[in-house]
């Protein structure tokens, strides 16, 4: 895979499936019962397909690991079908960092043996070349579900993206994006509520031309810095635009929705998630429209 | 520019460090935590200044605020050599394991003058802003009962040995999820004069409380639950949840949205009218101009920058309002202990709930 290939317009997201709802918490739960049944997210994901969209921009939730499964068992049933991973589900992180420790939490979610393992056990100091092994390790550990599929883009959640940026940890961004490229033959991403802040940074350490998701909607919802100021860097500033969120959580009508981010210019893809066949066929419908209509 | 250090690199303090950095307002100047690693990798990967001693730091760098993030139990003694050296002081919640360090450290910011604020988020969720509003504007009616949630996944194993399973050092779902719950109620309705029928039960840990539950007794008749447990992976992550009924209605909030339904209309709240009304987090949140997590975590450390800026020392938070807070929990932890002793203490407990609710309808106060 070409590290220069075009994203398609439009993204498949995963969050209706992982009970992530921005509007309300009873909607959540209710989507985490219908989709606990591995099936019923195959069924959304074999109409996505239907519609013609053949992306699906995930987490590394762990339950992804069982749909990663499934695409592996039937690669006939979907020949172009691809994934955009998006590392990591910070949650498992969080969670073991509460209950454990961070060194601790650290060495569950690392390989036991090795040079790693002698240095978690032995005290740890922290020098260059360790916390960019520490990092290859953690990439490897959370892409080894997507083992024989494709995927050529692979993403930085926006949790660790932006909690990076705030620490200024700025060469993590070049680790990631060295060993995305050289492992994995992938183009690296970065999800983020903070675009310009982001590409100032990634603009200084070289990084030329990065796919950023972010947040992109007509009543500027989690666009930090600012709606002005992204519509400002969406036009003017060398980056690939994915957005997200166009919908702002059903905050606004889908074609007003649609109407807006397609207007933009250079926006190269568009996230969406939803969980039923007329929803998506509508969205999708849309875009191609508002699309054809702005090109 | 505030010269600001942090002390506590944990978790939230990493959290903190982040937002804290990208603040146009302040210049963070150094770090402090024991933990070498941490300070190993942040002074190499991010460029900041690191001290392993606290006091040491306060004595070389000149600062005008410090952020405390460490654990509970070293709250008091942090604070308390802050405020002596005259610094604004934001300290993670909860404030204080014991309320007579928290009456002292009161006394001490205020006759210092300097902001003092805690780290109770949730004050500066959108959805719990607009409960708070709608109860005061008097719209639901005369508040008769509260009830107050907190759930997630946090402990779910015998096991942890971090301090957060110690109960010396303020570890514990009551120290933790729970303290936000008895701030929200403290912040909705106003803080409750007793408790009663307190179950703190163990799920999994050893040393310390997994579940909380018990009433809530409020000076003027009204009652309230407090539901809190931290080992429940059913919820992804957190939830708190509230709601508060009154003689004309009832608000229920969460993170995500507020609902407010009104038998009748109200003058004090003309943008909702009878039925249900429901706002969502898309609407009530202001925009922060650094995101991570939530909005809120940016919104409060920005609030504590405006407090320095324009000596705002009676803000959202402050020392005496989070000293609320830690009161409730002493009160709980004043109450029985064990599903036995609780069972009984709640059979001894269970009138006052019910004499300020009659009373209110059948006395004729309401």
């Amino acid at each position: 895979m070409s590290v220069t290939n075009k994203m398609d317009r439009v993204l498949f997201g995963d969050n209706q499936f992982f009970g992530v709802n921005h509007m309300s918490e009873e909607k959540a739960r209710a989507q985490l019962m219908r989709f606990q049944d591995l099936q019923a997210i195959i069924d959304v994901l074999d109409a996505a397909y239907a519609e013609g969209i053949r992306t699906f921009m995930c987490t590394t939730h762990d339950r992804v690991a069982e749909i990663c499964d499934h695409f592996r068992a039937h690669p006939q049933k979907y020949p172009d079908y691809q994934f955009y991973p998006c590392m990591p589900y910070a949650h498992k992180y969080a969670n073991a960092v509460t209950e454990h420790g961070m060194i601790e939490a650290l060495r569950m979610f690392l390989p036991h043996d090795g040079a790693v393992g002698a240095m978690l056990k032995g005290g740890l100091a922290l020098a260059n070349k360790d916390i960019e092994t520490i990092m290859q390790l953690l990439i490897d550990a959370e892409m080894k579900m997507f083992h024989g599929l494709r995927t050529p883009v692979v993403f930085m959640q926006n949790v660790i993206t932006d909690l990076l940026l705030g620490l200024r940890m700025k060469q993590s961004f070049r680790i990631f994006h060295d060993h995305v490229r050289k492992r994995y033959g992938a183009e690296p991403g970065y999800i983020t509520m903070n675009v310009p802040r982001l590409l100032d940074v990634l603009d200084e350490l070289g990084i030329d031309n990065p796919i950023v998701c972010a947040n992109i909607n007509k009543i500027g919802f989690r666009m930090c810095g600012g709606i002005d100021a992204y519509e400002k860097a969406i036009a003017g500033r060398r980056f690939r635009p994915v957005a997200m969120s166009v919908l702002a959580s059903g905050a606004l009508s889908p074609r007003e929705a649609i109407e807006y981010v397609c207007k933009q210019p250079r926006i190269e893809a568009i996230v969406f998630g939803a969980s039923s066949r007329a929803n998506i066929r509508q969205t999708k419908s849309l875009i191609d429209e508002m699309s054809v209509a702005t090109a | 520019m505030i010269k600001t250090a942090m002390v506590g690199l944990g978790k939230m303090g990493l959290s903190h460090l982040a937002i804290v950095r990208a603040h146009p307002g302040i210049e963070l100047v150094a770090g402090c935590d024991a933990t070498a690693y941490l300070t190993d990798v942040l002074s190499q990967h991010a460029g900041l200044k690191c001290y392993a001693d606290f006091d040491r730091m306060l004595e070389q760098e000149p600062l005008d605020a410090l952020i405390v993030a460490t654990p509970s139990k070293l709250h008091a003694a942090m604070v308390s050599k802050a405020l002596e050296h005259g610094l604004h002081v934001f300290c993670e919640k909860p404030f204080v394991l014991d309320t007579r360090d928290g009456d002292r450290l009161v006394a001490l910011a205020e006759g210092k003058r300097v902001v003092n604020q805690v780290g109770y988020h949730y004050r500066f969720v959108g959805a719990f802003k607009e409960a708070a509003r709608i109860v005061r504007s008097g719209a639901i009616g005369t508040v008769h009962h509260v009830r107050a949630e907190a759930y997630g996944p946090v402990v779910l194993r015998q096991k942890g040995g971090t301090w957060r399973s110690a109960r010396n050092e303020g570890g514990g779902a009551l120290y933790d999820y729970a303290c936000h719950a008895i701030d929200l109620v403290n912040f909705i309705v106003g803080m409750p004069s007793a408790v009663g029928g307190v179950v703190r039960n163990g799920v999994f840990s050893r040393d310390v409380e997994d579940e909380i539950y018990c009433s809530l007794y409020f000076a003027d008749g009204a009652s309230g639950q407090l539901c809190v447990n931290w080992s429940d992976d059913s919820f992804r992550k957190m939830s708190t949840k509230v709601c508060v009924w009154g003689t004309n209605g009832r608000v229920t909030a969460d993170r995500q949205e507020c609902q407010v339904y009104l038998r009748e209309p109200h003058a004090a709240l003309p943008d909702a009218g009878k039925g249900w009304t429901v706002r969502y987090t898309t609407d009530l949140t202001e925009a922060v101009w650094f995101y991570l997590r939530g909005e809120e975590y940016s919104s409060q450390i920005d609030y504590f920058v405006r407090s320095i800026e324009m000596r705002r020392l009676d803000g959202e938070n402050s020392f005496r309002s989070a000293l609320d807070a830690d009161r409730v929990v002493s009160m709980i932890l004043a109450g029985n202990t064990g599903q036995a002793a609780s069972a009984a203490a709640g059979l001894s407990n269970s009138q006052p709930a019910a004499r300020g609710f009659f009373a209110r309808w059948f006395g004729g106060r309401a």
